[in-house]
C-alpha cells in the first residue's frame, strides 16, 4: 500500500459540500480494466467543456494551483457510489491529502487504501483555511501524520483524528490483504465452526 | 442475562473471525457479489500476487452496468464495454466463479438477481463492490458497498476488515396514503437528514408501516441507504421474508430450511436494545416525492415549491442550493407541478421489480405516452423481464409508446449509452439525481414508479395522486 508519512503543499479550494463520486470522476471512465490514466479524467465535467476544452472558471484550471496536492473540500466529500476509482483519480491527478470536516464512508475507506489522506478538521478550522487560501494562494501547509497535525503557515498547528490502525498502515505503507491473510488460521477455525 | 442486542449487532457479532485491540475487526463474508465494473483491478491484483479465490461458491458474478440494453443479438459496439464484459467472462473461468453472464436467462442488476436466486439471506454478511448492495439488508442481512481494494481482499481472504459501525433507528409507523410507496418513504427520510446524515452508521428501519410494506418495498428502501450516508441498511426478518425466500433456487430446502428460519426468527432486534441515534416518521403525513436538486438530499413533496437559497443561513448550504438550481434549470420557489419533461426512466436496483412494473403499468394500462416524450423501461433481471412478459406487462408499455427493454443498470448509471442529451429532463426512478449521472448534462427528477408512471403518460410531473381517483 502507498505510504504517508509527511507533507508540505499548497490547497486547491474546493468548497463545494457533498462532492460525490460521480463528479470525482464520472461513471463513463469506469469502463477501463486497470487504474491507468484516472487523473486525466478528474472533475472531467466541472474542468473540461463537452468539446474537451477547459472551463477557466473551474478551480483546478487555474494556473495559479497548479502543482498542488492537497485539496481542501466542503462537507460530506466522496459521497454516492463505491467506485475506488475516485481516489485512483485524485491521486493520478497528483492529490495525496484531502481536507474536509467529513468524508463519506466508502470514499473514506478507498482513500487510505491509496495513500490518499482524509484529514478532518472542524467547521473553524475549514473556514481559517478557505481564508488563507484566498488570501495567499501560495501559502504552504505541512501534514505530519505521526504527530497527527497540520501546521499552518503561521506556525499554528491543528490537530485532525485517525484511528490507529489506519494511521500505521499509512505510516509503514502496510500491506493490508498480506495482514489479513495472516489471520488464516482463525479464519479455517471460523469456517469450520460454521460449516 | 446477556445484553439486549440490535439486529446488526447479532449478524455482526457472529462474524466476527478475530479482533484485535485498537484494529478493525476481521470480518467473514458470507456472499461476494462481483460485477464488470468494480472487478477487474482486484482480479489483476490477485494474478500478480498468485493467489486464488479463497471460496469460489460464496462468489457469484454478473454483468449489468456498462451492458447494452437494446436486442441482445446485437454485438456490443462500445469497444471499452466490450472488453470489460470479457474480462469478467475471463476472470470468471480462471478463477472458478458462477457467472450470470450475457447469455444466462438469470443475469440482471446484482442487486435483484441476488434476492431473485434466494442467493440474499438473513443474518448473513453480504458485500459488493457496489454502494447499493445496502438493498441486501431488507432481508435482515448485513449488507454493504466495499471499494475494488476491499473486493480483492474479500476474493482472497473471504474476510473484510471493518470498523464497527453505530446503529441508527429509523422508526416509520402509520398508513401509507394512496399514491404514496416505499421509494416516497426513503426520499423523505433522506430529505430529512441529509445525504450525510447517516455517515458511519447502520440503518435499522423499523415500525408499522416497514413491517406492512412488501419485500421488494423494503429493498426499495435499504438500497437507497447510502444516499443517506448509511454504511448499510436492515429490516428484521420475519413471515414476508421466509414467503419470499422459500422455494427460490439457492434457499434452504427441507430440514435445512426448518433449521434455517428458526435460527432467522432470533435475529430481530430485542426488546430494549438501544440505538446510537433515533429518528421517527410518521406515514400517515407522507406524500408523492420528488427530488428538484442534485443529490437526493434535495426532496421535497410533489406540491410543495422549489426552496429558495436566499432563504437559507448557512453560507455553504445556500451556494449548494443555488449551485443546484442552476444546473437543473429551476427558480426558487417555483412548484414542479406541471414542469415538462423529456425522458421517463422506470428502472435501476431501487424500482426494477415486478411490483414496481406492476404498478407503473397499472397506471399506463389504456393510456398513450405524451407525444415526444422517451419512455425507457428496463426490467431489473432477465427473470423479471420473463415475469413481466407473462403477465402482459411488456404488451402494456409497448402498446402505450414505452420502450421494453433488456435487463441492466441502464440509465441509472448512463456507461452503456444509454443516456440523457445536455438539457434534457428526467423523471427517473432510479437513486441518483447527481449533475451528469444520467448523461452529461442531464438533468434528473428522482421518483416512485407511479409518479414516474404519471409523468410518462402526461409529458409533465404531476402529483400521481390526481389520477388515481
Amino acid at each position: 500500500m502507498a505510504q504517508f508519512t509527511t507533507l508540505t503543499s499548497r490547497l486547491v479550494p474546493l468548497p463545494v459540500n457533498d462532492v460525490d463520486t460521480d463528479q470525482i470522476i464520472p461513471a463513463r471512465f469506469l469502463k477501463a480494466t486497470d487504474k491507468n490514466g484516472m487523473g486525466d479524467n478528474l472533475f472531467a465535467d466541472w474542468r473540461c467543456n463537452a468539446d474537451g476544452s477547459p472551463k477557466p472558471d473551474f478551480v483546478l484550471n487555474d494556473p495559479k494551483y497548479r502543482g498542488a496536492q492537497i485539496l481542501l473540500a466542503g462537507d460530506n466529500f466522496g459521497c454516492g457510489s463505491s467506485r475506488e476509482h475516485a481516489p485512483w483519480a485524485l491521486t493520478g491527478y497528483g492529490f495525496r491529502a484531502v481536507i474536509s470536516t467529513s468524508f463519506a464512508d466508502i470514499f473514506r475507506n478507498n482513500a487510505l487504501k491509496n495513500g490518499l489522506l482524509p484529514i478532518i478538521v472542524d467547521a473553524q478550522t475549514h473556514s481559517d483555511l478557505l481564508d488563507l487560501v484566498e488570501e495567499s494562494p501560495q501559502a504552504e501547509v505541512a501534514v505530519d501524520l505521526a504527530s497527527q497535525t497540520v501546521t499552518l503557515p503561521g506556525g499554528k498547528k491543528v490537530d485532525f483524528p485517525i484511528d490507529g490502525f489506519s494511521k500505521t498502515c499509512l505510516l509503514k505503507g502496510t500491506d493490508e490483504l498480506g495482514y489479513l491473510m495472516g489471520f488464516e488460521e482463525k479464519i479455517q477455525a471460523y469456517e469450520a465452526s460454521h460449516s | 442475562m446477556s445484553q439486549p442486542q440490535t439486529l446488526f449487532e447479532k449478524v455482526w457479532n457472529s462474524h466476527i473471525v478475530a479482533q484485535e485491540p485498537d484494529s478493525p475487526a476481521v470480518l467473514y463474508i458470507d456472499l461476494h457479489l462481483v460485477h464488470e465494473v468494480t472487478s477487474p483491478q482486484a482480479f489483476t491484483g490477485l494474478r500478480q500476487r498468485g493467489l486464488k479465490v479463497r471460496r469460489p461458491e460464496k462468489t457469484v458474478a454478473t454483468m449489468d452496468h456498462s451492458i447494452p440494453t437494446h436486442d441482445p443479438s446485437l454485438p456490443i459496439l462500445d469497444q471499452l464495454a466490450a472488453k470489460q464484459i470479457q474480462q469478467m467472462e475471463t476472470n470468471a473461468r480462471e478463477f472458478g466463479i458462477r457467472l450470470y453472464g450475457m447469455n444466462s436467462p438469470h443475469r440482471g442488476i446484482v442487486h435483484v438477481i441476488g434476492p431473485d436466486l434466494g442467493l440474499t439471506q438473513p443474518g448473513m454478511t453480504i458485500v459488493c463492490g457496489d454502494s447499493h448492495t445496502s438493498t441486501h439488508g431488507a432481508f435482515g442481512a448485513l449488507a454493504f458497498g466495499i471499494g475494488t481494494s476491499e473486493v480483492e481482499m474479500v476474493l482472497a481472504s473471504q474476510c473484510l476488515l471493518q470498523r464497527k459501525p453505530k446503529t441508527y433507528e429509523v422508526r416509520v409507523d402509520g398508513q401509507l396514503g394512496k399514491g404514496v410507496s416505499s421509494k416516497d418513504i426513503i426520499l423523505a427520510l433522506i430529505a430529512k437528514i441529509g445525504v450525510g446524515g447517516g455517515t458511519g452508521h447502520v440503518i435499522e428501519y423499523r415500525g408499522s408501516t416497514i413491517r406492512a410494506l412488501s419485500m421488494e418495498g423494503r429493498m426499495t428502501i435499504c438500497n437507497m441507504s447510502i444516499e443517506g450516508g448509511a454504511r448499510a441498511g436492515m429490516i428484521a426478518p420475519d413471515d414476508a421474508t421466509f414467503e419470499y425466500i422459500a422455494g427460490r433456487e439457492f434457499a434452504p430446502k427441507g430440514e435445512a430450511w426448518d433449521k434455517a428460519v428458526a435460527r432467522w426468527r432470533t435475529l430481530p432486534t430485542d426488546d430494549g436494545a438501544p440505538f446510537d441515534k433515533s429518528i421517527t416518521i410518521n406515514a400517515n403525513d407522507l406524500v408523492p416525492m420528488i427530488t428538484y436538486g442534485t443529490h437526493p438530499g434535495m426532496g421535497m413533496p410533489i406540491t410543495d415549491r422549489v426552496p429558495d437559497p436566499d432563504r437559507l443561513n448557512d453560507p455553504s448550504q445556500k451556494m449548494a442550493l443555488a449551485k443546484a438550481l442552476n444546473y437543473m434549470g429551476l427558480q426558487p420557489g417555483q412548484s414542479l407541478l406541471g414542469q415538462s419533461i423529456d425522458v421517463v426512466f422506470i428502472g435501476s436496483c431501487t424500482n426494477s421489480r415486478i411490483s414496481d412494473l406492476r404498478l407503473a403499468a397499472s397506471l399506463m394500462k389504456d393510456r398513450k405516452v405524451a407525444p415526444g416524450l422517451r419512455v425507457m423501461v428496463v426490467p431489473g433481471s432477465q427473470d423479471v423481464k420473463k415475469q413481466a412478459e407473462a403477465e402482459g406487462l411488456d404488451k402494456v408499455f409497448k402498446e402505450a409508446g414505452a420502450e421494453w427493454r433488456e435487463a441492466g443498470c441502464s440509465l441509472c448509471i448512463a456507461m452503456n449509452g444509454d443516456q440523457l442529451q445536455p438539457g434534457q429532463y428526467a423523471v427517473s426512478t432510479s437513486n441518483r439525481n447527481f449533475e451528469g449521472r444520467q448523461g452529461p448534462g442531464g438533468r434528473t427528477f428522482l421518483a416512485s414508479p407511479l409518479t414516474a408512471a404519471a409523468a410518462a403518460i402526461t409529458g409533465k410531473i404531476i402529483d400521481v395522486r390526481t389520477l388515481l381517483n
